[in-house]
């Protein structure tokens, strides 16, 4: 109960902080955001843009990792918190594509111009679709389990090359692309002290809020499949 | 059992029925000429007919690849395959099957798209040739292991290119690029990283294969 109440607090300062706190030329008091030449008023988006896009690949590397354990242990709970994990990734993968559309809208000029960080997420949306749509062709279970897990595995092993390689290699508008003045990091930090630890609060604030999920997805799941079994 | 063995078994059966060669050539005619006449009397870009090269080699490949384990399910051999030889064996022997018929497949593919298209011409035919055998050889580890996925699902024809196309993006994309590259007569040394991340791709893939291929194949 005390995390349901700590985690209301941190993602409603974080959605107040970020939306409310106003961006000014030279910050002054604690609450000031500065101003990044170039995005203005667009730079509040980051805080709901980057940990959704996090969320999409932690998701996906928990689904992973669960995947590994099946494949290990052959406990079928195993590829219900890799499913329930991998079904949570869908829905931030879908909201972090749409928000970082929206911001290219404002920053770049169009919602989708193939930026190399552009094409990685579509990437990851057509791997979690192909996910759904493997688990749906394969009745039994113990064989739906290893070969979505077998799936899951090998389409992980290319994500560096969508989230590290390509973006950094060609040419692209997303900070940390080939042609930017400070490539290596995602982030780019130029933002300050306030700024960024509202920032980090609403990664926390979002992976807490994803634990949270995940966790009561997959035992709903679990009591689903018993009561399925003790009636048929 | 050896790998070879089988190989040579699956290119025995093939010799006799012609199921993939004939459906793989044919299809190779059919989408070529899809493209001349889409394009019809227009003048496309350099960049453009670099890029619909490698949407006709994986098309190609979507429809000739799945077989290799899909045949062995229809014909009821797979058990049969599983008492006689190793995981191991079973997966290279139908991944030198899948790489002989890529090669083949891409080389015709490659022969009829420089003769029928004017704006293909490769200035650095060095780097594209590299590029050439390591994105054939990415195409067929990563298909190989794909076919052995849908070899157990239900729906086997149509979530070939879906599940396909995720693993087979970051080559594609490489392999776009340096086919640009390559066209546009670079030097040899600028393409040298995408290069790197072709050699890195068909490693990576060649070690998950082998480490999953246990768990597809073992009921």
């Amino acid at each position: 109960m005390i995390w349901k109440i700590i985690l209301f607090l941190l993602i409603a300062f974080v959605s107040i902080a970020g939306i409310t706190f106003p961006i000014v030329a030279t910050p002054a008091h604690w609450y000031d955001f500065p101003l990044i030449p170039g995005l203005g008023e667009n730079a509040k988006i980051i805080f709901f843009h980057v940990p959704t896009a996090w969320l999409t690949v932690i998701a996906f590397f928990m689904s992973t990792v669960y995947s590994i354990k099946y494949l290990r242990k052959k406990d079928l709970v195993d590829d219900i918190k890799a499913h329930t994990s991998a079904q949570l990734g869908m829905i931030f993968c879908i909201l972090a594509t749409v928000t970082g559309a929206v911001w290219a809208k404002f920053a770049w000029g169009s919602y989708w111009s193939w930026d190399p960080r552009q094409t990685s997420i579509f990437a990851l949306l057509l791997i979690y679709g192909a996910l759904f749509a493997l688990r749906s062709a394969v009745e039994v279970e113990e064989k739906r389990a290893a070969l979505s897990a077998v799936y899951s595995i090998i389409a992980f092993v290319t994500v560096p090359f969508f989230v590290f390689i390509m973006p950094r290699i060609m040419r692209g508008l997303h900070p940390g692309s080939a042609d930017d003045t400070n490539a290596g990091t995602i982030v780019n930090f130029k933002m300050n002290g306030n700024m960024l630890l509202i920032f980090f609060l609403s990664l926390i604030g979002f992976t807490i809020l994803y634990y949270w999920i995940w966790y009561v997805g997959y035992k709903s799941m679990l009591y689903k499949e018993k009561l399925n079994k003790q009636y048929h | 059992m050896s790998s070879y063995a089988l190989f040579k078994k699956d290119l025995a059966s093939e010799l006799r029925t012609r199921y993939a060669i004939n459906s793989l050539v044919m299809f190779i005619v059919v989408t070529i000429s899809v493209i001349l006449f889409s394009i019809g009397n227009e003048k496309i870009s350099d960049f453009l007919s670099g890029g619909l090269f490698w949407v006709v080699i994986f098309f190609s490949a979507m429809s000739g690849l799945s077989r290799a384990f899909v045949s062995e399910e229809e014909r009821g051999t797979t058990l049969t395959l599983q008492l006689i030889a190793s995981p191991t064996t079973i997966f290279s022997g139908k991944l030198l099957f899948n790489l002989i018929l890529v090669f083949a497949m891409n080389i015709i593919i490659a022969l009829l798209y420089s003769a029928l298209f004017d704006s293909f011409v490769l200035k650095n035919l060095s780097l594209f040739l590299y590029a050439f055998v390591l994105g054939n050889i990415g195409i067929a580890i990563a298909s190989t292991l794909i076919a052995s996925i849908i070899a157990k699902a239900s729906s086997k024809g149509t979530l070939y290119p879906v599940l396909s196309f995720p693993i087979l993006l970051p080559l594609m994309l490489t392999l776009i690029d340096l086919t640009k590259q390559a066209m546009d007569g670079t030097t040899f040394e600028s393409g040298y990283i995408e290069l790197a991340v072709l050699g890195c791709y068909d490693i990576v893939m060649i070690a998950a294969s082998f480490l999953l291929f246990d768990f597809i194949w073992k009921d």
